[in-house]
């Protein structure tokens, strides 16, 4: 009944701490490419991938005093934090969420930089295009990031690395 | 002679109850609005259940798209002509994603995306893209035009300024289903002074801007927005219907993976059960076939699937209490296990829904919103973001309103005064 609550607490359970709402926001897009079933839907914003209904759960899971948020300055900026409190720990246990191979695919997509993050992601958002078609518009909608051709390939190594391990998921 | 530039002998007019008429002059325009997928819209509400909740909300998607093209015509036409920022040669791209942001609604969109994880935007870019009446007419305007179409809808084109006009914290779509959705419903929110706010729109790289001038016009759409969110949209009832609705979707689907013998089988439903739906298969379905199935599934030999179907028809709707998830979520497993004991699914019958909205959002650096604020064009020629200048929409800028509802069939309970005590507390 509160399942897709339960879900979004389970992935930052798995990933242990998540430091800012970009890279949450990444993480969940990309995990969902990879058929983990996240039910929040993503939208092209005018900066990449994004979902609203992700935005909201998240903070009413904080609101709940499921999720810890610390708002930390950074620079000229704020930074979030996100982790698991006792009461988010106490939900899942009555909210079991069976997602096997989440886990590998989180760590690793929370161990990458933001940069690379919003890359993957933006390369995934535009996967029904053929693959010099997807370089292109990814400079064209991102071109102050000016990704270069080594992060491109990286990218795509990447998502076939998560595919790989994601492969076998019952999902 | 160019197709994008070809002019009706004479105008065509649409009597609309919101924009009084909607003039077309483009053949393009005329061309689409004939197209058997845009016709289809004729067939989906706008509202999907709230008709059940305000009687008069009957209109369809076809009416507001038309209704967003009108607006959209009226700005590039009248405001946005001769401005050096304008780029002309923007404007049927403009009308054109303008009249086809919609194409791909489905019948309830909002419960078949929910059930069968589809995604109405998807749908309409395939029909733009795919091999349909609609594409046939823009390719003739050009052969990538159709996907430039695509692209605006899907906001990934390149010039935001034209994206900003059919998505945007302010733009043509919202302008016109706040106020269409007022008229249909019959409520007194919901109506601002669209005029005003379009003289005084102005062209920039990024966005259209509003001239300060014009501040106090903003302020009451965005606060006919945040009431017609809550008063309407969101109402209680309206979303029982969807409970329901969104019900039945998933108890048929289950049957079917069950293997389940239907008696009356549900053909069009297949291609959705399996996850495996083709652009064809989804345009052939509507509100009048959806409907006629919920109609013939009230004589099934499932309980379950025949008291949904029986309730969504006869508008015999769930009721619901206040509900707090993080307060209650534990009273929620224990009334879950009562209804188990009463013989009554809660996987069907005991549903928590929820609804939210943030009435304007202002942009705050190094954060993740994404949603393009509001700026005003100062008389120095700054622009100034809207909150900053309205003490109005300070108010309520950046604040989102949630409610959590919990639906329960308060006929099957009447007599369980375990169930209903629990339910009172």
């Amino acid at each position: 009944m509160l399942k897709d609550h339960a879900k979004i607490i389970h992935a930052i359970a798995l990933s242990g701490e998540v430091i800012g709402r970009k890279k949450l926001q990444k993480m969940i897009y990309i995990a969902k490419k990879m058929n983990f079933p996240f039910q929040e839907r993503f939208q092209f914003h005018f900066y990449g991938p994004y979902s609203e209904e992700l935005t909201l759960r998240v903070e009413e899971l904080c609101n709940m005093g499921f999720l810890n948020e610390v708002k930390e300055k950074k620079g000229g900026y704020y930074q979030y934090r996100y982790t698991l409190t006792e009461a988010g720990e106490e939900f899942l246990g009555i909210n079991n969420v069976d997602m096997p191979l989440l886990a590998d695919c989180l760590v690793d997509i929370n161990n990458q930089n933001a940069r690379f993050l919003e890359l993957v992601s933006t390369v995934l958002y535009f996967d029904n295009l053929p693959k010099d078609e997807v370089k292109e518009k990814v400079q064209t909608v991102k071109k102050s990031q000016k990704f270069t051709d080594e992060e491109f390939e990286n990218a795509y190594q990447y998502i076939e690395m998560l595919k790989e391990r994601t492969q076998t998921s019952p999902c | 002679m160019d197709y994008s530039a070809e002019k009706l002998n004479e105008e065509k007019v649409f009597k609309d109850p919101v924009h009084r008429y909607i003039h077309v002059r483009d053949r393009v325009i005329w061309d689409l609005i004939g197209t058997k997928e845009f016709q289809r819209l004729r067939r989906i509400k706008q509202l999907g259940t709230t008709f059940l909740t305000f009687h008069g909300a009957e209109h369809s998607r076809f009416n507001h798209s038309l209704g967003v093209y009108e607006i959209v015509r009226r700005i590039v036409d009248t405001v946005f002509v001769g401005r050096s920022e304008w780029d002309q040669e923007e404007r049927m791209l403009s009308l054109c994603a303008a009249l086809l942001h919609d194409l791909g609604h489905g019948p309830y969109s909002h419960s078949f995306e929910k059930v069968f994880d589809l995604d109405h935007e998807d749908f309409t870019k395939a029909i733009i893209l795919g091999k349909t009446e609609v594409n046939q007419v823009l390719s003739r305007v050009a052969p990538n035009f159709p996907k430039k179409v695509a692209e605006v809808i899907d906001k990934t084109y390149e010039s935001k300024l034209v994206v900003s006009l059919i998505s945007s914290q302010i733009d043509a779509d919202r302008m016109d289903y706040l106020q269409r959705d007022a008229y249909y419903t019959g409520v007194s929110y919901g109506h601002f002074d669209m005029e005003r706010i379009l003289r005084v729109m102005r062209p920039r790289e990024d966005q259209v801007v509003f001239k300060q001038s014009g501040m106090h016009a903003v302020e009451d759409y965005i606060m006919s927005r945040y009431q017609m969110y809550w008063q309407v949209y969101f109402h209680p009832v309206t979303r029982s219907a969807e409970v329901i609705l969104t019900k039945i979707l998933h108890r048929a689907k289950h049957l079917h993976e069950q293997g389940y013998s239907f008696k009356h089988m549900p053909l069009h439903f297949y291609s959705f059960f399996k996850e495996d739906v083709t652009l064809e298969d989804y345009l052939k379905l509507d509100e009048g076939v959806v409907l006629y199935y919920f109609q013939m599934w009230q004589e099934e030999d499932d309980r379950t699937l025949r008291d949904l179907c029986t309730r969504f028809i006869n508008r015999n709707l769930f009721k619901y209490v206040e509900f707090d998830p993080a307060k209650e979520y534990k009273k929620l497993a224990k009334l879950s296990s009562l209804f188990e004991k009463a013989g009554i699914d809660p996987e069907y019958y005991l549903v928590v829904d929820s609804s939210s909205d943030l009435p304007y959002d202002f942009y705050r650096p190094g954060e993740e919103e994404e949603r393009l604020p509001i700026h005003l064009l100062m008389k120095n020629g700054e622009l100034r973001e809207l909150s900053r200048e309205s003490d109005i929409v300070d108010a309520i800028s950046g604040k989102r309103r949630t409610d959590h509802k919990l639906y329960y069939p308060a006929d099957l309970i009447k007599e369980n005064e375990e169930i209903l005590k629990l339910l009172e507390s």
